[in-house]
């Protein structure tokens, strides 16, 4: 081997890789507050929902855990079109990686749900809550709890996973690695810095949930 | 000129689903191979080994599959192994699947009660046959669910091998959807491609882990 790795072409457009990183840190916060949002929708559907309600969640569920996210971008990306709905690349990135992570995140959470005891919710009634209350405070908040772990590392795995938007021209640290590598041809450089980057990033994403699991659910649990 | 979509292309779309299959097929080999050495070191009583096995699986856990690709692809090139699609994604893909399988693996052999290689120890067994009579085969009865849901992913996960230009179930819906332009119908095809080699894959995983969980109710 006497091929000399060259770093200096990835340092010197390593603003190009910070505006990429931006992308994919919006791209993952946002995935992860809006599927999380479908998730709660369709566990609370899925639990307490009519049974064609049940029925498409199911069919919606098993639709995205058996293909693959390239598939479902492609399909949003470039399908949709077709159908008259139209995205720019960063969005459908944004709604693909959101649908994706909705299916996982409704499993997690319905998981979540169905631990919760039967005796909490009508203790919930007895003390006169209204039906969101109960829901809100009784249901979702501790079952998000006792899931906590399991969301959050779909949540890296959601991050990890949105370097596949690159594909569709969205504009994220990926995106800016293909860029920069078919400019300066210092391939594995390139990359080499970027898994690095994407390495650093799930190190972080698992520090800052910790973080957020001791400060969102600092009571102690009752038993 | 705009082709059609018609039979040959369905064909030629369905014929593709062979290269995913083979890919898959040497990635779980290799996989499971390189899943028992981490899953081992994992466990064993060398403390360097069991951290050498963390960092691997940390490392492959921590960055995308789509990376591990580039880095194995353009890897081999600078190493004198030229541009070759088959090649790395067979290498990535078993590179990744040993990190997974070896993390699942690990989780199965702690899952044995200790007993079992306390008792073993008392018998005189060596290493070799304490992992091979008494803990491997007990832990490989509660492996076969999660290790067919993660075949699931990883079947998934060879549809990344089409953007090295690996020719698969993705990339042949690609090539068929430039001559053609009718994405939804092409890439609906594909999904349902990889839905009918998945979902029987998953309820299975679901109904033996469900059969698990009912063996060992106490």
């Amino acid at each position: 081997m006497d091929y000399q790795l060259k770093f200096a072409p990835v340092f010197d457009n390593f603003g190009h890789l910070l505006s990429g990183l931006l992308v994919t840190l919006e791209l993952s916060f946002g995935a992860m507050l809006l599927g999380t949002l479908v998730a709660i929708v369709c566990a609370a559907g899925k639990t307490g929902g009519p049974r064609p309600v049940r029925w498409i969640i199911d069919v919606y569920i098993e639709v995205i855990r058996n293909t693959p996210f390239l598939i479902q971008i492609f399909f949003i990306f470039f399908g949709l079109p077709a159908l008259g709905i139209r995205f720019s690349p960063n969005t459908a990135a944004l709604v693909a990686l959101t649908v994706n992570v909705g299916a996982y995140a409704t499993e997690i959470i319905r998981a979540g749900i169905e631990s919760i005891q039967k005796g909490q919710v009508e203790a919930g009634t007895a003390l006169g809550l209204k039906p969101v209350q109960i829901f809100r405070y009784i249901i979702v908040k501790p079952a998000l709890r006792t899931v906590y772990p399991a969301l959050t590392s779909q949540f890296i795995y959601l991050m990890l996973t949105s370097s596949v938007v690159s594909v569709i021209s969205a504009t994220d640290l990926a995106a800016a690695g293909n860029d920069i590598q078919s400019q300066t041809f210092a391939s594995f450089e390139v990359y080499l810095v970027i898994t690095a980057m994407y390495l650093v990033l799930s190190i972080a994403f698992s520090g800052l949930f910790s973080l957020v699991e001791r400060m969102a659910f600092n009571y102690p649990l009752s038993r | 000129m705009i082709r059609p979509f018609g039979i040959d292309e369905i064909l030629f779309i369905v014929a593709a689903v062979q290269w995913t299959l083979a890919l898959s097929a040497i990635a779980f080999a290799g996989g499971a191979i390189g899943g028992l050495v981490v899953a081992l070191a994992r466990v064993s009583q060398v403390r360097a080994l069991r951290y050498l096995a963390l960092g691997y699986v940390r490392l492959f856990q921590g960055t995308p599959l789509l990376m591990q690709l580039f880095l194995v692809y353009f890897g081999l090139n600078i190493f004198g192994a030229g541009i070759n699609p088959w090649l790395a994604a067979s290498l990535a893909l078993t590179l990744h699947a040993s990190a997974f399988l070896g993390e699942i693996w690990r989780g199965c052999i702690e899952a044995v009660p200790s007993g079992q290689s306390e008792a073993s120890w008392a018998l005189g067994l060596g290493y070799v046959d304490r992992m091979k009579s008494i803990v491997l085969p007990q832990a490989a009865k509660i492996a076969v669910a999660p290790t067919v849901g993660f075949l699931v992913q990883l079947i998934k996960g060879t549809s990344l091998a089409s953007i090295i230009g690996f020719v698969e179930l993705t990339r042949a819906g690609q090539i068929i959807n430039n001559a053609t332009f009718v994405p939804f119908k092409v890439f609906g095809l594909v999904a349902i491609l990889y839905f009918v080699l998945c979902w029987p894959l998953s309820l299975l995983a679901r109904w033996m882990e469900r059969r698990f969980a009912v063996a060992t109710r106490r």
